[in-house]
């Protein structure tokens, strides 16, 4: 099976205060340190395993620019077979739609059975996906928490409101957006990093795609950020003063008071 | 000695059966040449190990803990035991050969052993056998009737090993009897009037035999002969099946074994640093992974149980008990590498006969090699099995995220490196104490290195201002590295990443030799630990609580009296300040130099400390276990009395902090740092006074 994961690149926002730059519409990104986005490193995950199953190859694509470049060398890293940095300046200021646009251009010069996404990035709406099907006019399934490949088709199941699954059969090709939690990522130490280090990464313009440049970037976004801001600390947690027996007593109360007790 | 079958007429059954002797010898020694040469087999397919250095300690070594018996009294009852039987087969090993001889040559006489001396020598091992076959009997009680808990094998590790072990027994027992009755029906046979060593067995045999006729002597005689030579190569050949092959491999185990703590072995012997890259693969994942000399351990290991008597893992319920890594990688030797038939090797060992949390469930806290009667090491196969796990890309995804963030970040918490030397900008504490930063325009002969989690854990950060308040209090011009300072990485290798350890060390090394220092301390045994063993070519390190002796020893340091009399403390040996760098003595002397300092020790402490649940990356390991390591320890400072727990480690900090509040314990039980107690007892004139003389000041 040919699989493509669509990959990106997000600042580690988790332990470290976060400032906003000067316009007031994103953080300050100079001292942040990037990592790939989680969820999409379970899809890669996911992807290598399909892969060693069934067979077949595995490509992992971003759209962004040379920095790029360190987290696709991680996925090659981890065992993809080939990757694909797709850069051009005219990409910039791209919304969701635009990234998509590329992505599916991409898509269309190559040849792909599975197509997975993250279910969404660290600093973004969740909407590549959808969008990437639906241009291709491909099934799509979100959310998608296990797979599993039968007579041409997948079984995908997600989870729903109340820790239930259900399970749908889909046509291949199709995309996926995958939910962290489906697998247990396989580490990248630095030794597998290096020994990647000098394996290639073909670099894609807007020329080689024959994309369009007035339907991506800035000037095509049909939805733009315009503030950003770091909620005001609300009142911290409740201390409980009591000894153990009442605290716990009165832990069990407040939790079932908002719910969580049946 | 005088031959045993040496006689004016010789017997008669001794010439018809020479030839049958004769077979039963060749065939023995040959099936025992056959047997050891496949057990062999693994270690010559297994990976280097360099082990043929420094002869005369490895001589040492085994002068001490072979034939010294060195560790064996650390279990008192067993020991003991062991000593004596040990003692005994030394002895009886000339009478032993002396005797399988003369079934063959009844002319032969032990060169060295005869006359006088050879009556001594029978004399004596009479007593020898007689003592030897007592134990035997002791053994068996123990293990049948009093079955010592160390002993037992938990049902997941398979069945228990009672009856392989007084099998054992019973063989030497019936060797021990064979050999008495030998040298009895023999005595009768040759002196009849003279009587062997009082009370021994042969003695008590000899007076049943008396007035016997001389055909039932020479009947006995001949049974007693067979019986001892069958018995003698059965055990021969039947060792190497189990864990009486330590009597064969004890010997080369001790003389191989590893001559420093607190160091680990390289990825590969042989390869340096420079050419890992060319490694093809890391660590161990198949057997043949193992070195020579760690297969050797396996076959070593006598199954006593003291490691995992000793193992805080195992006490505390996590999948984990070395004693059991051991049995399992030799039955799976035995298993793969049979005496007889083709050898199948090259299985996976994690996911074999290892799980993930085992190998993960180890602190390296080194209670297992402190304790191993024949210097079985432990931490390298740990850790070379977490190299192999980490080269696969299988490691818990609970450790991915520190990991990667000390590569990206240099510290496991994700931090920015700006914020490295926060602790230091406290108000209050940077007027009366501001610590100098080393960034190549100040000068300090010290380093005080601080690492990861006293930079930037807020309640270890207390640990990093004493430290500083107490090395300006004694006049040192010290600085630290600040934002270009990384985590020492002493658990990062300790967890496998090897690449990203050297990484880690290259970074500090260049950093500490640009600093211009000549010293370094810290209050961190995991860094000082890594320093010094696992760092090269940087100036020499101290522990906090090694520069706070000698100053107590010099008397230029002066401490007020606790103030809290009710107050009884406990000193928790840190695993990497004790049992790896043997600094035991030093924090008990700074604490004993506070007046009025009540003090007791925990049963378990010194090299029998007990860990605390471990630092580093372990902090964010979720280790499958019935109860938390620190918990187990604090109950141990109560036991003994204790209600103040004084250790010198932030990661012990952390541990049993947290354990006190698990163990119901706050209130009546509190932590506190040798740092942070000296801190508070220190005389000084004034703080500031003493920071200005001290030129913390920058």
């Amino acid at each position: 099976m040919e699989i493509l994961v669509c990959v990106r690149r997000v600042p580690d926002t988790s332990e470290n205060e976060i400032a906003l730059n000067a316009e007031g519409n994103d953080v300050e990104r100079d001292e942040l340190v990037y990592s790939v986005n989680e969820p999409d490193n379970y899809a890669v995950e996911e992807a290598l395993q399909i892969r060693d199953r069934v067979g077949g190859s595995v490509t992992v694509v971003t759209v962004g620019s040379e920095e790029d470049e360190e987290i696709l060398r991680r996925e090659l890293a981890m065992g993809a077979n080939r990757a694909v940095l797709i850069s051009d300046g005219a990409f910039g200021g791209s919304d969701g739609r635009g990234i998509a646009t590329v992505l599916s251009e991409f898509v269309q010069k190559e040849h792909y059975d599975l197509i997975l996404t993250g279910v969404q990035a660290d600093d973004g709406a969740a909407q590549v996906g959808g969008m990437l099907a639906a241009m291709l006019d491909y099934p799509f399934a979100s959310l998608v928490n296990s797979i599993a490949v039968q007579d041409g088709k997948l079984k995908v199941s997600r989870e729903i409101e109340g820790g239930n699954r259900e399970i749908n059969e889909i046509d291949l090709p199709c995309v996926l957006s995958i939910q962290t939690g489906i697998n247990e990522p396989r580490y990248v130490g630095m030794r597998g990093i290096r020994q990647v280090a000098s394996v290639p990464i073909p670099t894609l313009c807007a020329g080689d795609l024959d994309i369009d440049e007035r339907a991506v970037g800035k000037a095509a976004a049909k939805v733009m950020r315009i503030d950003y801001f770091v909620p005001a600390l609300s009142k911290g947690a409740d201390m409980l003063h009591g000894s153990r027996e009442e605290n716990a007593e009165k832990i069990l109360e407040l939790v079932a008071a908002k719910g969580g007790l049946k | 000695m005088v031959g045993l079958f040496l006689s004016s007429h010789e017997h008669d059954w001794l010439i018809s059966s020479r030839s049958l002797f004769l077979t039963i010898h060749a065939v023995g020694i040959s099936l025992f040449i056959y047997i050891v040469g496949r057990r062999l087999v693994p270690l010559v397919r297994a990976q280097r190990d360099f082990r043929f250095d420094h002869p005369l300690s490895r001589a040492g070594r085994v002068l001490k803990f072979w034939l010294g018996q060195w560790r064996h009294p650390r279990y008192r009852f067993a020991g003991a035991l062991h000593i004596v039987v040990f003692a005994g087969f030394i002895l009886l090993a000339a009478r032993a050969f002396s005797a399988l001889i003369g079934g063959v040559d009844q002319k032969f006489v032990m060169p060295g052993i005869s006359g006088r001396v050879g009556h001594r020598y029978d004399v004596v091992t009479d007593y020898a056998a007689t003592v030897v076959f007592v134990c035997m009997v002791v053994a068996a009680v123990r293990r049948l009737v009093f079955k010592p808990a160390r002993y037992s094998v938990p049902a997941k590790y398979g069945e228990g090993h009672t009856v392989d072990a007084v099998f054992l027994l019973a063989l030497i027992a019936i060797l021990m009897a064979a050999d008495s009755l030998l040298a009895a029906s023999h005595s009768l046979q040759v002196r009849p009037n003279e009587t062997l060593a009082a009370l021994s067995l042969p003695w008590t045999l000899q007076i049943a035999l008396t007035g016997s006729s001389v055909a039932t002597i020479s009947a006995v005689g001949l049974a007693a002969y067979l019986t001892h030579q069958l018995a003698f190569y059965f055990l021969l050949c039947y060792r190497p099946f189990g864990i009486q092959f330590h009597v064969e491999t004890s010997l080369f185990s001790v003389y191989f074994s590893k001559l420093e703590r607190g160091t680990l072995k390289p990825v590969r012997w042989g390869v340096t640093d420079d050419h890992l890259d060319q490694v093809t693969s890391f660590g161990v994942k198949t057997f043949e992974d193992f070195t020579w000399k760690h297969i050797l351990d396996f076959y070593s290991c006598a199954d006593c149980g003291r490691c995992a008597d000793n193992c805080p893992a195992n006490a505390a319920g996590r999948p984990l008990a070395p004693r059991f890594l051991t049995i399992k990688a030799r039955d799976y030797a035995f298993q793969h590498y049979p005496v007889f038939g083709k050898a199948n090797n090259s299985h996976p060992l994690v996911g074999g006969i290892y799980s993930e949390d085992e190998i993960w469930s180890c602190t390296t806290c080194g209670a297992c090699e402190e304790e191993c009667p024949l210097l079985v090491e432990y931490i390298d196969k740990i850790v070379d099995l977490r190299r192999g796990m980490i080269d696969d890309g299988n490691v818990p995804q609970s450790l991915q995220k520190p990991l990667k963030a000390l590569e990206s970040r240099g510290n496991p918490y994700g931090k920015m490196e700006k914020k490295r030397a926060d602790w230091t900008r406290v108000p209050e504490f940077q007027q009366t104490c501001p610590v100098m930063i080393l960034d190549g325009k100040r000068d300090a002969d010290t380093l005080y290195f601080v690492d990861s989690i006293t930079s930037y854990d807020d309640r270890m950060q207390s640990i990093g201002r004493s430290t500083a308040r107490i090395l300006a209090g004694i006049g040192k011009n010290f600085g630290i590295l600040g934002a270009s300072e990384k985590d020492s990485g002493h658990e990062v290798r300790r967890f496998g990443e090897e690449m990203l350890f050297v990484a880690l060390r290259d970074h500090n090394t260049e950093a500490i030799k640009a600093s211009g220092v000549t010293r370094i301390v810290t209050a961190d045994p995991h860094a000082y630990n890594a320093l010094k063993h696992d760092y090269k070519d940087v100036p020499p390190v101290e522990h906090i609580s090694q520069v706070i002796a000698q100053k107590v020893k010099t008397g230029n340091i002066q401490f007020n009296p606790v103030a809290d009399d009710n107050k009884v403390y406990a000193y928790h040996d840190p695993c990497y300040l004790g049992r790896h760098n043997h600094v035991y003595d030093d924090p008990r002397t700074v604490l004993d130099a506070i007046p009025g300092l009540k003090r007791v020790e925990m049963d378990r402490s010194r090299d029998r400390s007990f860990c605390c649940g471990g630092g580093g990356l372990m902090l964010f390991y979720e280790p499958k276990e019935q109860q938390r390591m620190g918990v187990l320890r604090v109950r141990m400072a109560a036991e003994a009395g204790a209600n103040v727990i004084v250790t010198a480690c932030p990661f012990c900090m952390v541990n049993i902090e947290d354990a006190i509040k698990v163990a119901g314990l706050d209130g009546k039980m509190s932590a506190i740092d040798l740092t942070e107690l000296v801190d508070q007892n220190i005389v000084r004139e004034s703080r500031a006074e003493a920071c200005e003389t001290a030129t913390c000041g920058g």
